[in-house]
Parts: structure tokens; sequence; C-alpha cells
């Protein structure tokens, strides 16, 4: 491969893998079995568009990807680009980096929330993952082996079916770093990402791993979904152990090593209230209102819809799911329940890789609501205020000026 | 101020030299930047509303998602780039990121580099040796 014999793209690949291995220390490459690229066209630009669309003119042999790789979410939903007031470059552009990534044999399943709708990985099995909440969540709740792979080292792992042996592929990396002491255990989805926040500005950077104790019970997977999204959005973290319910730390001592003392943290409820206290504001005084990152599950989506039954959004609210989830959202009513009420659903792409900064000025949004804390961390940075609720606090903050009524179906 | 010499574990890109805007905070490309203006646009971040065009930014940890990973080359492909970055602690996505834009990166030192190197200073980066290093040039008063 580094010679060329199977052409430029997999050359730039491997010399690309052994450049960052070599800074990050790994020793050699190790196979993967699934690649997830991040590659949203606000983050790639133009430029890297035209670069992707350089190696499409390569025969199939020397341009396909060798294991299967699938994509995360998009910076548009197409049907309703108008309604979001997005540009038609934008669209332009997305459109010629579906192309390409098409071109290189990648599947566009548009989604951060593979583990809930594709294919989950087993333990074990090692994978090159881009987006942070599915590293996350696959490392910790699965106990699959990934770093955070960017676009380019995740396509790289596509074309080459390896990647190089540093950080979570290695059993030492795993081990527990600091012990998170907890004494109350989250309710709501926000106050689960509020949590992660929490035990991700605690463990700090990419080579801690915290091992949480004192959940009271084993927490589901959207729950897992947004404390481990927010956790490795605040602290840049892939992995996280829970005792007793994580398959890596059945028992402390599976992540402890013997002898070893822990930077020890506790953490409360006051704790969580105080962080989310950071992403307060007037529930009366919110410009749109967005449930996103990740992309919502069937599930999310039902309790979004039950609601919103009978209610009328008097501000824009947006329902972020993924291209695998939407169909069955369709056929069970909930896309048209969410609808009725003045919500829009958008699937297949991410409220903040979908040029965040141009929709708030075209659309006049400034002051968010979100039931994400991976969302609130996020976009304060693009230009908005955020505000940090429940999702039925959502609602209520859209629905204002409407009573609930009572629901046929909920 | 004495020429000084700080040695990291690893780099990556080509000899820079330039001035140091320098903070103990994080570093995201999506999450920090305005990225159309070149300015630190997160309202936490402690280098918010400053310009990082041209500067070696010096900062603690490489924070966020993944984005960076492709940012990096778009910057640099407009030009609305910093012109390095120094960290205590990479993570991959700088790495990979540096990578792809053959943008230079060094990171690992044996003290807090944020609190050795002073903001405004001159420096130079040289990731091209063994010992990839930062040698502050001059110290001069931050603009």
């Amino acid at each position: 491969m580094r010679g060329g014999e199977f052409g430029p793209l997999r050359q730039w690949a491997i010399d690309h893998q052994i450049k960052v291995g070599t800074y990050l220390g790994a020793a050699d490459l190790v196979p993967v079995t699934q690649a997830h690229i991040m590659a949203d066209t606000e983050s790639l630009g133009r430029s890297g568009v035209e670069w992707l669309e350089r190696w499409t003119t390569l025969p199939p042999a020397q341009r396909q990807v060798r294991i299967p790789a699938i994509t995360d979410p998009r910076g548009t939903d197409f049907a309703h680009a108008q309604r979001l007031k997005q540009q038609p470059w934008m669209l332009d552009l997305e459109r010629r980096a579906i192309a390409a990534f098409e071109a290189l044999g990648v599947l566009m399943t548009d989604t951060c929330i593979n583990y809930q709708t594709i294919m989950p990985p087993v333990r074990g099995e090692h994978v090159a993952y881009g987006d942070t909440g599915v590293v996350i969540y696959c490392n910790s709740v699965c106990g699959a082996r990934s770093n955070f792979e960017g676009g380019p080292s995740a396509l790289s792992a596509g074309l080459t079916g390896r990647t190089p042996r540093y950080g979570y592929h290695l059993d030492a990396a795993r081990r527990a770093t600091l012990l998170v002491e907890l004494s109350w255990t989250p309710r709501e989805l926000n106050d689960w990402g509020a949590l992660g926040g929490v035990v991700g500005r605690l463990a700090g950077d990419y080579s801690q791993v915290p091992l949480i104790v004192g959940i009271e019970r084993v927490p589901g997977p959207d729950e897992m979904k947004h404390f481990g999204a927010a956790l490795a959005s605040f602290g840049s973290v892939p992995l996280f152990h829970i005792a007793g319910v994580t398959p890596e730390a059945m028992r402390v001592e599976d992540v402890v090593p013997a002898g070893q003392t822990l930077r020890t943290h506790d953490v409360a409820e006051a704790d969580i209230r105080a962080l989310q206290a950071r992403y307060a504001g007037n529930k009366d005084a919110i410009d749109v209102v967005v449930f996103s990152a990740p992309q919502l599950s069937l599930l999310e989506m039902q309790t979004l819809a039950v609601l919103l039954d009978g209610r009328n959004a008097e501000i824009p609210l947006l329902a972020v799911t993924s291209p695998q989830v939407k169909p069955d959202c369709d056929r069970f009513g909930l896309t048209a329940r969410i609808e009725a009420a003045g919500g829009t659903v958008l699937s297949g792409m991410c409220f903040y890789q979908s040029y965040a900064r141009e929709m708030a000025e075209a659309n006049g949004w400034r002051r968010l609501a979100t039931n994400s804390a991976k969302l609130a961390n996020i976009i304060g940075g693009y230009g908005y205020r955020p505000v940090l609720l429940s999702m039925e606090q959502c609602v209520e903050a859209a629905c204002a000026g409407s009573k609930p009524k009572p629901s046929v179906r909920a | 101020m004495t020429e000084r010499i700080f040695y990291a574990v690893a780099g990556m890109g080509r000899k820079v030299r330039a001035q140091a805007l320098v903070a103990s905070d994080g570093f995201s490309a999506r999450y920090d930047l305005d990225r159309i203006r070149g300015t630190f646009s997160r309202p936490e971040h402690k280098l918010a509303g400053k310009s990082y065009v041209g500067r070696v930014l010096i900062l603690d940890a490489a924070k966020g998602g993944v984005a960076t990973a492709w940012m990096l080359r778009e910057m640099t492909a407009r030009g609305v780039t910093p012109a390095a970055l120094v960290l205590n602690r990479a993570n991959p996505i700088m790495v990979q990121g540096a990578a792809l834009a053959d943008f230079t990166v060094i990171s690992g030192f044996d003290r807090d580099i944020t609190k050795a190197i002073p903001d405004g200073a001159e420096v130079e980066i040289d990731p091209t040796g063994e010992r990839p290093f930062i040698r502050v040039v001059s110290s001069i008063s931050s603009s």
C-alpha cells in the first residue's frame, strides 16, 4: 500500500495512519470491522469536498472501501432545507459530498445513533468510529474498541481495513483513572446529560476513564446515550465504566488494578443542578426548540409525540432523528402527531453540523432550548444562547400559549 | 527575557515562527471558533473575541468532537488559520487533523506550557527533529 501498488488513495490512507500512529505511539495497526465517518460539509468546506472528489475518478478497485463504512449525520435534511433557510450553495456542497462518498463505496447512513439502529459492535470488537457520542457509547456500553476517529482517519480505516493500535485499542488504556461516587441518580435525559457534563469536566482529557459508582438502577439506552454524549463533549472522554452495569466493569476490581488508588470525586444532585444552572434562561423568551445531538431514538420520538398531542408549538420546534428511525415514525404516526402540533421532524442531519450559525442569522434564532447537554455545550460557539431543559419543559416553552388537551393516543 | 526552549513528546508539521496566543483553556475548532471571522467565539473561552489567525496557539488540551480533523484543513485552505498549535495534551483528533492539513502541532511537556510561554511572545516551533521543541525568541507585550 505504501508503495502505491493499490492506488494513490490507499497510499494516502496508509501514510496518514502511519503519521498519526507514530505521533500517538502505536506499535502497529489493528484490523477493524467497521468505519463510521463524520463528514458534514460545514466541517469539510469546499476544499474538503474537492479533496474527496479528487479520488472519485480512480478505478473502483482503487477507490472503494474494504470494510463496511457508514456516515455520521449530514448538514441538511433536503426535504426541509427551505424551512431551515439553508442556502442553495450548502445543498449543492452536500450533494457533491454525498456523490463522492458513494463513489468511494461508503453507505450514507447519516446517523450518530448507529449503535441503536444499524449494527452495534460487540465486546472486544475493534472498530474505527467517528462522532464522539458513537465512540463513547460503543466503547462503554457495548465494550467495543475505538479511538475518536475523525473523518479522514475513519475513511483511512475504511480503505485499509485497519487503524493504528494506540489508546483504547489497548487493555492498559481502558482501566479506570478516576472514581466518581454518585449520591443521586438522574431522572430525565437532560439530567443524564448534565451528569455527563459534570463528569466530563472532572475527567478533563482524552486519557481519563471515569468509573461511576452509586447509580441506583441500570440506565436505559437513551439515558446512556445522553450521558455518554455529554461526557465525551465536555471532557473529550471516549470511555466510561459503571460498576456492575457496563460490560468491562462487572466488578470494580475488573477496571481498577489491585493496590491502585484512584482520585475520587463525590457528585451530588447539587453538582448536576449547578451545571444546568449555567444554561438557565427565561422559558418564555425562547426562539427555537431543538431536539438533536444525538439524533432521537424511536422511543424519544414517541415520548415527544405524546407530549405534543393536542398542543400547538408557537415557535419552531425541531426534532432530529435518523433515516432509519424516521420511516418507523412515519408508519406509527409519530411524525404526523409531532407535525400536527407545529413541530418539524428532520431526518439524517444534526442541528449543530448543519450550518448552525447561518441558520441562526437567517431565522433570527438566538435563544435555543434543548434537552441535550451536548448541544448546549457546543452551540454557544455558534452564537446561540442555549437553555438546557427537560423534554417536557422544552415542549412547554414551545407551546407557552397553548394549553394541553386530552390526547386520544397518549 | 532569556531564550528558553521547551521540548515536547511528539510533533508534526513544519517549522513555524510567530506570535504566541496563550491561555489555560482547551481547544476545539468546532466548539470554540468562528472560522469565518478567525476569532474565538465560544463566550466561556478565555480567548473569546480574540483573533487566532497567524498566531501560535498555546493551550492546555484538545477538547470537543471529531470535526477538527477536517476543519484544520479547511481553515488552512482559506488562510484563516493559526500558525501552529502547542498543547499540554493533544487528543487523536488534533493529530489526525494536523496530519491531513500538514499543520504544525506539538504536545506533551515536562511542565504546564501555558504557564511557561508569555502571551504575545515571539516563538519558534520545530517539530521536524527527534525532539520537537518550542523556543521563546523574544518576549513582547500582548497585542
